[in-house]
């Protein structure tokens, strides 16, 4: 049986994830024209490549469909229920970095920690007779975050792309999005909450709990791990 | 876990028990409106109850629990007093592996009664420790408004006990404010640079908020910032407070010595002492039931009064039954209107587990 290991399928961080295998010794690459989805592996027995979206490597972890997968420590969070227990963290693999925080308009001089914003949501329930709005697609992570500090009176809407613009579209009052630079936050006049720093993330390497590790795939995970210089995960 | 059969047989039971206790049976839909629960519960129940869209009725949740539509249906065409039992499952999203469970049955006992809310209390509390006793469970039981008169008696700005008020049911948030308020902890930097007048930032106003409500909350902010802080004292006061946790009887006692440095519990304590009396009236034993102050502060923000709970020994699991007073609920579903409430529901499951055990 071979051992699946599912990577982003396209941009930066399929050229970054293969370059950080290279690196071990594993040659990861695409085969067929630039638009099929084929590849080969070089460099260790009983591994085949699978290409994938980013977005869907933590539930075919979860699911078992892959033994090991590439994606954002984000995703793995957000997507996945009680994730330590779905899949395990083999390593951080030092890019893709980027962080999940919470941004309010730049002008609201009067907000500037989760304790403000709690109080600016509190007044603004009783002004307009709704919750304030925040505007993500982190659903779980941005509400654990939350309710971990007790902030109360709020509502997420979701946001799939262009996020930053919501507020300024009266569509929400507040966003929570990943951010890199803090450009994209500042050019749509957002700043970021000095306690609002909910995740960062960068790319990491996972391992699948509930895949079937055996008919040899064990064995090809003990020889992958002592490539990669890594500690071999209990799964 | 006991099978649906063994579930509904044992809530069939429990139904009974209700209906002889002089409560009319009621039916909810399992499909509610999510607009009012997520009103009322905030971003919270969307974690924990399934949405979903109904073409012509919009978002719909899998009901969380019966009180509010039983609340929604007395209000809108029951007389008083009133009695209601019902059964029936219930449905909550579980974010973690583990013992609990995604859909169980409740069976629930509700009484809407202004002449004695005291004794309504107890006569719920009794039937239930009556019901349950056979299953040598843990009882518990605090008072939210004994919490509630005490912030509302510091003597302090009135902003500030609303804040505290709010935070009731968030007890990491209420602390950071007390501490706030006492001058524990530090004033952020952009708060000290607000207060001392520092500008308004170099951007063009954006979103729904105006800048009139900025400039309240300033003005909030100011008149905090010039108010003495909150005396040492009554904090530890309120500390002191939401650390008793003593069987009833001691706890009592305890409270009304905390009473005499804060007169404004005294009527809290008072009740307190109508409601053991009440208890004890109908056979319970107070010294096998815990009064924990800060009983029911980490669920959600719904009871405001005396709350109870009857949990088994073993870890992870959610108690066997649980209940309180939610009088302000009813202030809110009744648009204006209101009574007194009280009520609570047993997991006939996880009964039939312990009896299946024993």
């Amino acid at each position: 049986m071979t051992l699946k290991l599912g990577v982003p399928s396209k941009g930066r961080l399929m050229e970054q994830t293969f370059d950080w295998f290279a690196a071990r010794g594993l040659v990861l690459r695409r085969t067929g024209s630039d638009r099929e989805y084929a590849a080969a592996v070089e460099g260790a027995d009983g591994v085949e490549l699978v290409l994938l979206s980013a977005g869907e490597i933590p539930r075919e972890l979860a699911a078992g469909r892959i033994h090991l997968g590439v994606t954002g420590s984000d995703l793995v969070r957000e997507k996945l229920a009680d994730w330590e227990t779905q899949v395990a963290e083999l390593t951080p693999m030092g890019f893709g970095h980027a962080d999940l925080i919470l941004a309010v308009p730049a002008c609201w001089a009067d907000v500037d920690t989760l304790e403000d914003l709690d109080a600016a949501a509190a007044a603004f329930r009783r002004a307009h007779g709704f919750r304030l709005r925040i505007a993500t697609k982190y659903h779980r992570l941005v509400r654990d975050f939350l309710r971990g500090a007790g902030v109360a009176d709020y509502q997420l809407v979701d946001s799939q792309g262009a996020t930053e613009g919501t507020v300024k579209n009266l569509t929400a009052e507040a966003v929570a999005d990943i951010t890199s630079s803090g450009e994209t936050l500042r050019a749509n006049h957002l700043k970021i909450l000095s306690d609002g720093l909910i995740h960062q993330s960068q790319a990491t390497l996972l391992a699948a709990r509930g895949a079937d590790w055996g008919n040899g795939a064990g064995g090809t995970l003990d020889g992958l791990c002592a490539m990669m210089g890594i500690d071999r995960p209990v799964v | 876990m006991a099978d649906k059969a063994a579930a509904r047989a044992t809530g069939a039971r429990l139904l009974a028990a209700f209906r002889e206790a002089g409560a009319v049976e009621v039916e909810a839909d399992i499909l509610q409106p999510a607009e009012a629960l997520l009103d009322l519960y905030g971003e919270d129940i969307r974690a924990r109850a399934y949405v979903t869209a109904d073409p012509l009725r919009g978002e719909m949740m899998l009901r969380p629990d019966f009180t509010v539509p039983v609340v929604q249906a007395h209000m809108a065409e029951g007389a008083e007093p009133a009695r209601y039992c019902y059964l029936g499952e219930v449905f909550r999203k579980q974010e973690h592996r583990g013992p609990r469970v995604a859909e169980y049955f409740q069976a629930g006992f509700e009484v809407f009664d202004r002449a004695d809310p005291e004794a309504a209390d107890a006569e719920v509390f009794a039937l239930f420790a009556r019901l349950l006793a056979p299953l040598r469970l843990r009882a518990a039981m605090g008072d939210i408004g004994l919490l509630m008169d005490a912030v509302r008696g510091l003597d302090t700005l009135p902003a500030r006990k609303a804040a505290l008020l709010r935070h009731i049911w968030r007890p990491h948030r209420f602390h950071a404010l007390l501490e706030r308020y006492a001058g524990l902890t530090p004033v952020p930097p952009a708060r000290a640079a607000l207060l001392t007048g520092a500008g308004q930032p170099e951007a063009p106003w954006i979103g729904l908020r105006d800048p009139a409500e900025m400039a309240a909350r300033i003005a909030a902010l100011r008149a905090d910032a010039a108010a003495a802080p909150l005396a040492a004292e009554a904090v530890a006061q309120l500390d002191a407070l939401f650390a008793v946790n003593a069987p009833a009887p001691q706890a009592l006692a305890q409270l009304r010595a905390l009473a005499s440095d804060m007169p404004a519990i005294a009527g809290a304590v008072d009740r307190l002492a109508r409601r053991l009396a009440a208890l004890a009236a109908r056979g319970v034993d107070l010294d096998s039931v815990r009064f924990e102050a800060s009983h029911g502060r980490a669920t959600m923000e719904y009871y405001d009064g005396f709350v109870f709970s009857f949990t088994a020994a073993g870890p992870g699991l959610p108690p066997v039954a649980s209940g309180g007073r939610y009088d302000a609920l009813t202030a809110v579903l009744g648009q204006g209107r209101s009574i007194p409430a009280v009520g609570g529901v047993i997991r006939p499951g996880l009964v039939a587990d312990l009896e299946g055990r024993a």
